[in-house]
């Protein structure tokens, strides 16, 4: 095992170890918008795409590095959008409770 | 390892350390939005430093650089459109669709390169053989599946799941030609061999998904999700990259606890839903 692998591997294990740790006790509403934050993360494969893309020589080569260019580019760009515009949505949510509920506390002072 | 490299790598940890603080953020509400500034912010870097990577080498040719912008493009172009103007009740569709395209791409990254290393004389590397059959499989088996699961939600395949005499006899049979294509690939460098790996996977996600029922869909696009993440992570032993280790096995893991989440949320067992078509309260089709 070269030293470059068994380094490789080191970072593979721990990284899965602080996965595990990250995600602690998710309220249910936030369920699909971390799955949608993580799926943005793993677009990260662009580098990986763009790394091969980098290389190409041959048209076969082309098209595999411009089909997978794409996809992850998708993946990144959209999942982020797509996250941000769930979590958005999110926010304004606890917003008008609060709001109404500072409203009557004023009604109620003014009585 | 010159200043250069080492300099690229400090900026590839920072980027990791963005992944792992927004997700971290992404768990309360009050936080979540930053959570996911924090992880875009992370994303930008880490391709802004693969760029200043490329244009340092200076080994991209042309051609190479007209693929790389026009995919990015286009695939940018069709990921801003889509998330920009998909409707609220149908985003758990579309973050399936990203997730398919993902492990696509991550499965093309592992095809390219042994395609690549094919041609080479050396052949390809024993033990990044291991992690270019890991990833082909999981990227392959995302793809479809996740289209699967999207298709389901979109309605364009049927809700109910879908089970048919021979189904699970023919999942077997797939996972055993994709492992046993996968272990063959070890020792001996062939492109057909990579075929088979690829269809074999293909048709395996297509099979994985079909007999689930739509009210688990958001579990298993979880599941698809954590997959890819690996499939990711893999891709990163591939080309050699910290940042896709990190940030892929990030995601795998992470995405496997939030699956068991959603799941316990549902009152599920993880099992009980790949499995699937028993108690969904969907009307499951017997056998």
């Amino acid at each position: 095992m070269t030293t470059e692998l068994l380094t490789d591997l080191t970072i593979f294990v721990l990284a899965v170890l602080v996965g595990f740790e990250v995600i602690s006790k998710v309220p249910a509403t936030l369920h699909t918008p971390l799955m949608s934050g993580a799926n943005a993360i793993h677009g990260v494969v662009l580098i990986g795409a763009m790394v091969i893309t980098a290389t190409v020589s041959a048209p076969y080569a082309y098209v595999l590095g411009a089909v997978a260019m794409a996809f992850a580019a998708m993946n990144v760009v959209g999942g982020y959008v797509v996250t941000d515009r769930m979590l958005h949505m999110f926010r304004r949510r606890p917003a008008v409770p609060a709001a109404r509920a500072a409203h009557h506390d004023e009604e109620v002072a003014a009585r | 390892m010159s200043t250069f490299t080492t300099n690229i790598q400090l900026v590839y940890v920072l980027a990791a350390a963005c992944f792992v603080i927004g997700l971290h953020l992404m768990n309360s509400p009050g936080t979540a939005r930053r959570g996911n500034q924090v992880s875009t912010a992370g994303m930008a870097i880490a391709i802004i430093a693969t760029l200043v990577i490329l244009i340092h080498e200076g080994s991209v040719t042309g051609v190479g650089w007209t693929v790389l912008i026009v995919g990015s493009l286009l695939g940018s172009a069709a990921g801003l459109y889509s998330a920009r103007t998909v409707q609220m009740t149908a985003m758990p569709q579309l973050v399936s669709m990203f997730n398919a395209v993902g492990g696509g791409a991550a499965a093309l990254v592992a095809v390219y390169e042994y395609i690549h290393d094919e041609s080479l004389p050396g052949g390809v590397l024993g033990t990044t053989s291991v992690f270019t059959v890991l990833d082909v499989i999981i990227g392959s088996v995302t793809f479809t599946g996740s289209l699967i699961a999207a298709g389901k939600l979109q309605g364009v395949i049927t809700g109910s799941p879908i089970v048919f005499k021979g189904g699970r006899a023919l999942n077997v049979a797939l996972a055993v030609i994709a492992l046993g294509t996968g272990a063959y690939m070890f020792t001996t460098a062939s492109l057909p061999a990579l075929l088979i790996l690829v269809l074999a996977s293909l048709a395996f996600g297509v099979m994985m998904v079909l007999p689930i029922g739509g009210a688990d869909m958001p579990v298993v696009i979880s599941l698809l999700n954590a997959f890819t993440g690996t499939a990711v992570a893999m891709a990163g032993f591939v080309v050699g990259n910290w940042a896709l280790i990190i940030a892929g096995a990030l995601v795998g893991a992470s995405g496997g606890i939030l699956t068991k989440l959603m799941a316990d949320a549902m009152n599920r067992s993880l099992a009980n839903i790949i499995i699937g078509g028993f108690g969904t309260g969907d009307t499951a089709v017997a056998a």
